[in-house]
């Protein structure tokens, strides 16, 4: 332990703690701009700058260790000064029109400026002239950019994609695409890992709520929405509420307000999912030489962009489901419209996903199995769908309750937990185990495949099949390791789940950014809790997902289900493949 | 009013001038990578400060050119623009009355020719070519990319050993490089914007007196891959060092009696100390090294056959031929080349120089060392013929102002036209052509024409001609290695020699004549890819924890340098002429790094590169 003085609080911190660390265990709060915990401590910002007795400079509390006895002052007359001076500084390339940023009441920026009481210019404003490109699900504002480097650090030491850089030199300095490449052409599996770690409005999703209000408004559309399981664990933070309060069947209330023909549950076709993915796996697993191995999950549109872009070989190891979100577009446009006896061309598929991947999955050539439109018509994130809440005025303290529609609104726990890293593996165990022994397993056999480990492993008995070794990552650095591993021979594994975001849907780069504070775990145990206490816990016992079969689809893997509800993801190709 | 008035700078002056001399020092330091048509603008700015105001092509062209460049990096100019930028420059360089205006926009021509693809990518695509690659300028500075801030920081711990097993990561010679490093590293030092570049070597030395015996780390499990290296000298054997470690079974084939190349037959004993040598080697060889010495290429082995017993070939033998004058005489006795000399030195069979005059012909490093090794051989005097002026010589600064003081006499702007040869077919004297210096040439060089002066005789018993070494190509162009035209081998950048499979060459012979660390660096790459080559990915990392940096006022201060034995004494005897940093020395000057692999770029874009 190291004794330190912070304004004058005398306290014992371990050893190698930043000052920063020692100044909130002493219950003093530095500001901080570019610092994030663990993946971005580089002082760039000069925000945290203190006065240290004995020191002729300022020094930045984020990067600089204590040593014994060291004297700290937080608020001195110059470190106001200087904190003041530099946000000043970047306010002056900064895009000040607060009020048309999604980020206004959501930004470190913001908040500091308004903490130090920063009235009037002092400086020229020096604002870039560099288009935005906004033909891709991440959009970039350079003038909302404030190079805390966050984006590249998530990038590379979390992600591990390398897709962000600093491009230039000198004053032109700034945050481009590595290898001077334009997003679009690059690899990125538009995770959004970078939007959810910005401290600004410099990245954001493309947002498309203008074309869900132009489907509302037209009255010749049949607007359907579904819910990707991971929003429901997180739709509500903007209102502060009590998450026992923060129920799915609230928001199910709040997009009717809206005006949606049908409010639909995503993890209809996550069910639907374990039953086509469970079934390929037995397919695969009890014809071993026909296949490639592992076989991969394949409902995340990242790890699936990730694996076209980073180990092409092994494409054909992923599993040709469809993910729910496209399941649930083919089944909405085709047997949904058979059932309302219309046209499917009628029919508006909206998605609202914890993801700004799934916005790029949309506008896959290939996916228009059912009537030959895109069988998902747009894609909004959570935050979107939130803000839309919020042009429409809608309160949801205010709220009741009401059940999704039926039929596709039918969900099990099995599929609520397609929101977190393991959940899609723990379903499919617990379907595969059904499909071989026609028994149940007891529901919470396979838990040891979830948690936040970003790279888990388990092996279970399947009496009949036997040994069935599997993996879950989460996090696509996690993912290169794994892959890595797989590629070298190290690690043998008949099936794999990958989820592009750390702690997977939960954590996904769709979801309300809370800066500094990684929520996927908190809002992944939300999803657990209500698989804990579904009444059906196994996609096989999904009621509707069983008629669906019996009406239209006859059984998993049938001609029909080959045709609406599986891919060829040779079927588009990322930038640059041949 | 005064008549007259002395001339006394103001104290605004004083301080401009004091800006200047800062700045001079902060451009020195540049980090390597930088925008070149930023720089070029910032030049031009400055440039245009300069100007009086008298001509229209200075005072309005600047600014107009200075105003184009910017349109060109803000993204607002076309290919029109670049157009404009250059007819002006062209045109001031023509009409501008002095050399502020016809030199400042030379410096936008120069651009324009040597940069020409920045600008284009800045007009069309809105960015720029450069980046820094690496965030610590001394790392990136050194071929061989040894961790400078990390040992800097070890030795102002006083951890001398771990000082010496980090740069052994990427350095396997840290003795040698601590006696003979030319020390490219100090050439960017941050410090410098400051006061004056670290002493990086002058540590190094500090390490390595004060290290101890440094056991070799453990080789990698054998993977019973056989490598033979061509050459024992730096290159080769940091070739074989690293290949030893990743766990591959290494041969040296050295042709000379004694392994060390250059290090040991081309650098004098009181430049490098040959025990130190031999110790280093020694320790190189305790990975389990096979040598053959005394063994040549073409006559004792072929390469087609080493190609065929082992599983990868590193040719790595240096530049050891002599090059010739080319003047009538030549060939007359006691005329011997810098090599020779140097070699039967190396060999413990030094020429008797006693009494006698000689005359040593060029101006480079290895005529400094011939030339003060003459003086130490009891040479009655010795004296260096070259062509150009001192300031032009090639050899480092320290090695001219060493010999001078060693007493040998510098003869400059002499063009040797003969050798005089005496009834007996020995060298008498050598004939010079006084020369007066020109006209620079295209790289700035300052080039020497004859002068209108008689020609003058030199008298000598001994002509040692040092002007520079050609590669013995001899058994390795007839098995299929491919020669440029310079001479030398033809390698690509990861030492692969392009048509032939297994063989990789590096080092002097591929370069030409370069530094020890190039040779190191160059052995170093090679036994990465020559591992990958054979297969494998095994990495090259030391366990040493680095000391976390401490905050420092750093005030300017001066930098703490080695000294030299008194001249006088030194002369006499080849003994060691340096005199290393002491203990108190060596700790201040390592509290003057600026730890850039914790400060700046450093922590951001990561300090250290921990294996390879």
């Amino acid at each position: 332990m190291v004794k330190v003085t912070i304004d004058k609080r005398a306290v014992s911190v371990p050893e190698n703690a930043t000052i920063l660390e020692a100044a909130r265990m002493a219950g003093v709060d530095i500001p901080t701009l570019c610092y994030l915990k663990g993946v971005n401590e580089i002082g760039a910002c000069r925000i945290c700058m203190v006065e240290v007795e004995g020191q002729v400079r300022l020094v930045p509390s984020c990067d600089t260790t204590v040593v014994e006895n060291m004297v700290v002052h937080t608020n001195s007359p110059r470190v106001r000064e200087a904190r003041r001076v530099n946000l000043r500084l970047l306010l002056s390339q900064h895009d000040t029109r607060c009020t048309k940023c999604t980020r206004s009441g959501n930004c470190k920026l913001q908040q500091l400026t308004n903490d130090y009481n920063l009235l009037g210019d002092h400086y020229v404003p020096d604002l870039k002239n560099i288009a935005t490109d906004f033909t891709n699900p991440v959009v970039r504002i350079e003038n909302r950019c404030v190079k805390c480097m966050r984006c590249i650090q998530v990038c590379d030491h979390i992600q591990g994609m390398h897709i962000w850089d600093l491009v230039g030199t000198g004053s032109r300095t700034t945050v481009g695409v590595h290898d001077a490449r334009k997003l679009g052409d690059s690899d990125c599996t538009f995770c959004g890992q970078c939007i959810t770690h910005c401290p600004v409005g410099a990245l954001q999703e493309h947002d498309d709520t203008g074309k869900v209000f132009d489907f509302l408004a037209d009255p010749e559309k049949i607007t359907i929405v579904q819910v990707a399981p991971a929003v429901r664990s997180a739709w509500a933070e903007y209102y502060h509420l009590d998450p026992q309060f923060a129920t799915a069947e609230r928001m199910v209330t709040a997009l009717k307000m809206m005006g949606f023909d049908y409010v639909f549950d995503t993890n209809f076709s996550a069910d639907l999912t374990i039953m086509e993915e469970g079934s390929e796996f037995i397919e695969r697993f009890t014809h071993r030489n026909r296949y490639k191995w592992p076989m991969f999950t394949s409902c995340c549109p990242g790890w699936v962009r990730f694996i076209k872009g980073q180990f092409p070989d092994y494409v054909d190891n992923l599993s040709t489901a469809k993910s729910p979100q496209g399941m649930f577009g083919a089944v909405a446009k085709s047997y949904f419209a058979e059932k309302l006896g219309v046209d499917p061309h009628r029919i508006a598929v909206i998605s609202i996903m914890s993801c700004t991947a799934k916005k790029a999955e949309r506008a896959l050539p290939n996916l228009n199995d059912a009537c030959g439109d895109p069988d998902v018509d747009v894609v909004l994130t959570t935050r979107e769908m939130v803000r839309m809440f919020r042009g429409e005025q809608i309160h949801p303290e205010t709220l009741a309750e009401t059940p999704f529609d039926s039929p596709l609104g039918t969900g099990t726990g099995a599929a609520v937990i397609f929101g977190a890293t393991g959940g899609v593996m723990d379903a499919a165990l617990r379907s595969a185990y059904y499909l071989v022994t026609g028994k149940n397993p007891d529901a919470d056999a396979f838990k040891a495949v979830r948690g936040m480990d970003g790279w888990k492993e388990a092996t279970f008995a399947i009496p009949g099949a036997g040994d069935v070794h599997v993996a879950v990552a989460s996090g696509l650095g996690n993912t290169r390791r794994l892959m890595e591993a797989i590629d070298n021979g190290d690690v043998d594994y008949d099936f794999v789940e990958i989820m592009a975001c750390p702690g997977g849907c939960a954590g996904g780069g769709g979801q309300p950014i809370h800066d500094g504070v990684e929520m996927a775990e908190s809002r992944g145990d939300v999803l657990w809790g209500l698989d804990k206490n579904a009444k059906v816990r196994f996609s096989h016992e999904n009621p509707d997902v069983l008629a669906l079969y019996n009406e239209y689809l006859k059984r998993p893997l049938s001609e029909r289900s080959h045709h609406l509800l599986h891919t060829d993801h040779h079927g588009w190709k990322m930038p640059g493949e041949a | 009013m005064s008549r007259l008035d002395i001339k006394n700078p103001s104290h605004a002056q004083t301080v401009v001038d004091n800006l200047y001399r800062d700045m001079e020092r902060r451009i020195a330091s540049s980090p390597p990578g930088l925008c070149p048509v930023d720089m070029a603008l910032s030049f031009l700015v400055m440039s245009h400060a300069q100007t009086c105001g008298k001509c229209v092509p200075c005072r309005i062209g600047l600014g107009q050119l200075t105003k184009l460049i910017t349109n060109v990096l803000d993204g607002n100019a076309t290919m029109d623009t670049l157009a404009i930028i250059e007819k002006t420059a062209r045109s001031i360089v023509d009409t501008a009355d002095c050399a502020i205006g016809r030199d400042a926009a030379r410096l936008v021509v120069d651009g324009l020719e040597g940069f020409r693809d920045d600008y284009e990518e800045h007009i069309k695509h809105h960015r720029c070519l450069a980046g820094l690659q690496l965030p610590v300028p001394c790392v990136a500075m050194c071929p061989a990319g040894v961790d400078v801030p990390g040992y800097m920081a070890l030795v102002g711990e006083g951890r001398c050993a771990d000082a010496v097993r980090l740069i052994r990561k990427d350095n396997p010679m840290p003795v040698a490089c601590a006696y003979i490093c030319e020390h490219p590293c100090e050439a960017r030092c941050r410090r410098r914007m400051i006061d004056d570049a670290i002493n990086i070597r002058g540590l190094k030395r500090y390490a390595v007196d004060n290290a101890g015996d440094v056991p070799q780390p453990e080789c990698a499990p054998a993977t019973g891959k056989k490598v033979a290296v061509v050459g024992g000298g730096p290159s080769g054997l940091s070739c074989a060092y690293y290949l030893a470690l990743m766990g591959h079974k290494v041969t040296i084939f050295e042709e000379r009696k004694q392994l060390g190349g250059m290090l040991r037959y081309g650098i004098p004993n009181y430049r490098f100390p040959r025990e130190k040598l031999d110790g280093e080697i020694r320790s190189i060889l305790s990975l389990g090294i096979e040598v053959h010495t005394e063994v040549r290429i073409g006559r004792d082995v072929r390469v087609e056959d080493l190609q065929r017993e082992y599983d990868c070939i590193y040719i790595a033998i240096g530049a050891h031929q002599d090059k010739k004058v080319g003047i009538p005489g030549e060939d007359s006795g006691n005329v011997m080349s810098a090599v020779e000399m140097l070699r039967s030195i190396g060999d413990n069979n030094p020429p008797d120089f006693q009494g006698k005059n000689v005359v040593v012909i060029g101006g480079g490093n290895v005529a400094m060392d011939v030339t003060r090794s003459a003086v130490r051989l009891g040479a009655k005097k010795v004296s260096c013929v070259y062509r150009r002026r001192v300031e032009d010589m090639t050899a480092l600064p320290d090695e001219v102002t060493g010999a001078m003081a060693e007493g040998a006499e510098l003869v400059t702007l002499s063009a040797p036209v003969r050798i005089e040869a005496d009834e007996s077919g020995n060298a008498a004297a050598l004939w010079v052509q006084p020369q007066i210096i020109g006209e620079a040439d295209k790289a700035g060089r300052p080039r020497p024409g004859k002068a209108d002066l008689p020609e003058r005789r030199i008298p000598a018993d001994i002509i040692v001609v040092a002007i520079g070494q050609g590669i013995e190509i001899a058994g390795f162009e007839q098995a299929g290695v491919p020669v440029k035209r310079g001479g030398t081998f033809m390698a690509e950048l990861d030492c692969q020699v392009g048509t032939m499979d297994n063989v990789f060459a590096g080092g002097d012979c591929v370069t030409g004549p370069a530094t020890a660390i190039r040779a190191i660096a160059a052995g170093k790459v090679a036994a990465a890819n020559i591992d990958t080559h054979l297969g494998y990915r095994h990495e090259i990392e030391v366990d040493v924890d680095i000391p976390t940096p401490r905050l420092n006022n750093r005030p300017p201060h001066g930098r703490i340098n080695t000294s030299e034995r008194e001249a006088n004494e030194r002369r006499n005897d080849f003994e060691d002429i340096e005199i290393g940093l002491t203990c108190q020395g060596a700790c201040t000057e390592a509290s003057r790094c600026l730890r850039c692999d914790h400060f700046g770029y450093g922590i951001f874009r990561g300090g250290r590169i921990r294996k390879w």
